[in-house]
């Protein structure tokens, strides 16, 4: 008897083929798959309608994509799952509302000093916390329920200042600015740009510097880094500031074309983990790229369902990609 | 009364002591959140599964036994299995694609899915009564979920004052059948804990891919572990409608998954009767604050009692993972 090679018809059919060539490039399949479900979208609402929700879809996905890097390098670095990020962001948009509305100041400066003081806040709980938690070899869980109980002090205290009420910064919600056809918020197009400068400006410094290479390093494997020399303490409290600003900063950009209230950097926060799990986690480009995709997506999510259920987009996503894809779409394929 | 003030720090007063219908409330509270935290401590203590979903477990079997009720017609003697089993398949639900994720993931899947069913809630207004919630009309206009309840319940006031209670609280019944429930879920939990079924949990926490070498399906294990949680977190969902007499979004917030938590490591991981004196410990202090007399605004002492919970759980965690009465050879909380 001929002996015949052990493989299964299935693995010779051109969907396999198509499905391992996807895997083999999945930033590329990545960007098809959303190249057809524009086409599609375009097709069955009109250029216009896309366009304008894209648009919209911008400054959510900056706030997204810059609360996104700092959760994802925080997690690939620390292995800590921080339940606190959100109010990280909550925290740098009442800094801001302080500089801002009670010392009546412009925002640029309540804008720096919301970066700053947030930055700080981060590194003093690195210090106090997570450091010394680290040493013990504390547990996910311990870890988890630790950045929990942080939530809960920074929100209370928050709260206990400026109390549960909706509060306003001052900016001009209302003039609009028009081109092409197309129409948006003058704060909304501010927020864009900041954001889209930040995020390349974020995108380059990841890539080019020194400290960029080194966080990416340590994200990947924290003791291989170890071995190879790095100062690792030093680069995790960069990790921290970086995480701390960007997470003000995201915070103040949200506070500025809504509103501010002690919750309202717990309610992005799950949507920040989806744009992180979407990305890969511990990949801070793909946190970038995927915070502003679900942000796009979520504004999209309107042409087609009620705008009510828009908050659910994200969660939605969320459970997808782990069911779907649990190494993010643009991650190899691994066990996770 | 001058003496009390002087016995008491922080300005306490008497009224601490002797305000029954006060504690009656905290002690329903504390049941409903006690029996949460025991099919978490299922969970958690006993199978290694960080689930953050049990808000969404009372969710669904509140929402499920008021629907069925209200919308469909059912008794309400009928519709508490019913909306058990509904609470049950949503487990199922979490799990199936959820439970092959490792611990982190596992833990954001839960909460996001718990708020998936919250956002359903406040959306699908003609099932749910979106943020109105479903309640109850003033002056028992109209039939209500509770209707079956708040007639037994008179019925147990009754035998109270058959017992010489002279003046039962209206909310009495409510506090024996909630602590009723959480004994016997406890016993009943600590008998599965000592079988063999309990005995792959724990080596499934242990060791899951040793447990699954020696031909144990840990998958099955798992899911079995989730439905008994689901199961009771939709009783501590029944327990929290009839109290509040209204099923309501906010009351399902993950706040609430964590106040849970609060109660499961204070009482210790891996020890059922803990979680029951974590759980009045808890609420005793919680609800305590409102007897200090501070001159700060409502919700500033809302605030204080967050901040309390807060920092619990991060010196709990810092300096005792096992909570009170868990075991340090038991701890689950590593890798």
């Amino acid at each position: 008897m001929e002996a015949r090679p052990l493989t299964l018809g299935a693995e010779e059919s051109p969907w396999r083929r198509l499905r391992d060539a996807a895997d083999r490039r999945p930033a590329a399949t990545a960007l098809i798959l959303i190249g057809a479900a524009v086409l599609v979208m375009i097709g069955a609402k009109g250029l216009h309608a896309v366009a304008q929700g894209g648009l919209n879809g911008l400054s959510l996905g900056a706030i997204y994509a810059l609360g996104a890097v700092g959760l994802t390098l925080v997690y690939g670095i620390l292995r800590l799952v921080n339940f606190a990020h959100g109010d990280f962001l909550t925290f740098g948009a009442y800094m801001a509302y302080m500089v801002n509305v009670t010392w009546s100041l412009p925002l640029v400066a309540g804008i720096a000093f919301a970066m700053l003081a947030t930055a700080v806040l981060a590194v003093f709980f690195e210090l106090i916390m997570w450091g010394p938690m680290r040493a013990r070899r504390a547990g996910l869980l311990q870890l988890l329920l630790m950045s929990i109980g942080l939530a809960l002090v920074i929100r209370s205290a928050l709260q206990y200042i400026w109390s549960t009420d909706i509060r306003l910064l001052d900016v001009n919600t209302t003039d609009t600015v028009g081109f092409l056809g197309l129409l948006i918020g003058r704060t909304q197009l501010i927020v864009i740009a900041v954001g889209v400068v930040v995020l390349v400006a974020i995108g380059l410094m990841l890539r080019q510097t020194l400290l960029g290479k080194r966080m990416r390093a340590l994200a990947d494997d924290l003791e291989l880094a170890e071995v190879a020399g790095i100062d690792t303490r030093r680069v995790i409290a960069y990790t921290w500031l970086f995480a701390g600003a960007l997470a003000g900063l995201a915070g103040v950009l949200s506070a500025s074309i809504t509103s501010l209230n002690p919750n309202f950097g717990f309610d992005l926060l799950l949507p920040i983990f989806a744009a992180v799990i979407m990305g890969g986690i511990g990949d801070a480009y793909g946190a970038l790229a995927a915070g502003m995709l679900l942000g796009v997506i979520t504004e999209w999510s309107v042409l087609f369902i009620d705008a009510r259920w828009k908050i659910g987009v994200g969660f939605v996503v969320l459970i997808a990609t782990l069911i779907i894809r649990p190494q993010g779409i643009f991650g190899k394929a691994k066990v996770v | 009364m001058p003496v009390a003030d002087l016995l008491l720090p922080f300005g306490l007063t008497l009224d601490f002591f002797t305000d029954t219908g006060f504690w009656v409330g905290v002690g329903v509270l504390a049941g409903v959140y006690v029996l949460v935290a025991l099919g978490l401590q299922l969970n958690v203590g006993f199978t290694g599964m960080t689930n953050f979903g049990a808000a969404g477990f009372m969710a669904v079997g509140a929402y499920a036994m008021a629907i069925l009720v209200l919308k469909a017609g059912f008794s309400f003697w009928l519709s508490l299995p019913c909306a058990m089993l509904i609470a049950i398949g949503f487990g199922l639900l979490i799990g199936l694609p959820s439970l092959r994720l490792r611990a982190d993931y596992f833990a954001i899947a839960t909460i996001a899915l718990a708020e998936i069913v919250r956002i359903i809630a406040q959306n699908a207004r003609g099932l749910t009564g979106g943020n109105q919630g479903l309640f109850c009309a003033e002056g028992g206009a109209g039939a209500c979920y509770n209707d079956a309840w708040t007639s037994l319940s008179s019925t147990i006031e009754g035998w109270f004052e058959n017992l010489g209670w002279s003046d039962p609280e209206a909310l009495a019944p409510l506090l024996l059948a909630v602590w009723l429930t959480v004994v016997l879920a406890t016993l009943g939990l600590r008998f599965i804990q000592g079988s063999p079924w309990g005995r792959v949990l724990r080596a499934i926490r242990e060791d899951e891919d040793a447990a699954e070498a020696l031909g144990k399906n840990t998958l099955v294990h798992k899911l079995q572990s989730l439905a008994i949680a689901a199961a009771i977190g939709a009783m501590a969902g029944f327990f929290l409608a009839l109290d509040l007499a209204t099923v309501h979004p906010e009351d399902y917030e993950p706040l609430v998954t964590f106040f849970a938590y609060g109660v499961l490591v204070l009482g210790g991981l891996a020890s059922y009767w803990g979680v029951l004196v974590g759980g009045v410990i808890f609420w005793a202090v919680l609800e305590g604050t409102r007897f200090v007399e501070l001159p700060i605004s409502e919700t500033q002492i809302a605030s204080i009692r967050f901040f309390i919970v807060g920092v619990v759980l991060i010196l709990l965690m810092a300096f005792r993972p096992q909570g009170m009465f868990g075991k340090r050879e038991e701890m689950v909380l590593g890798e």
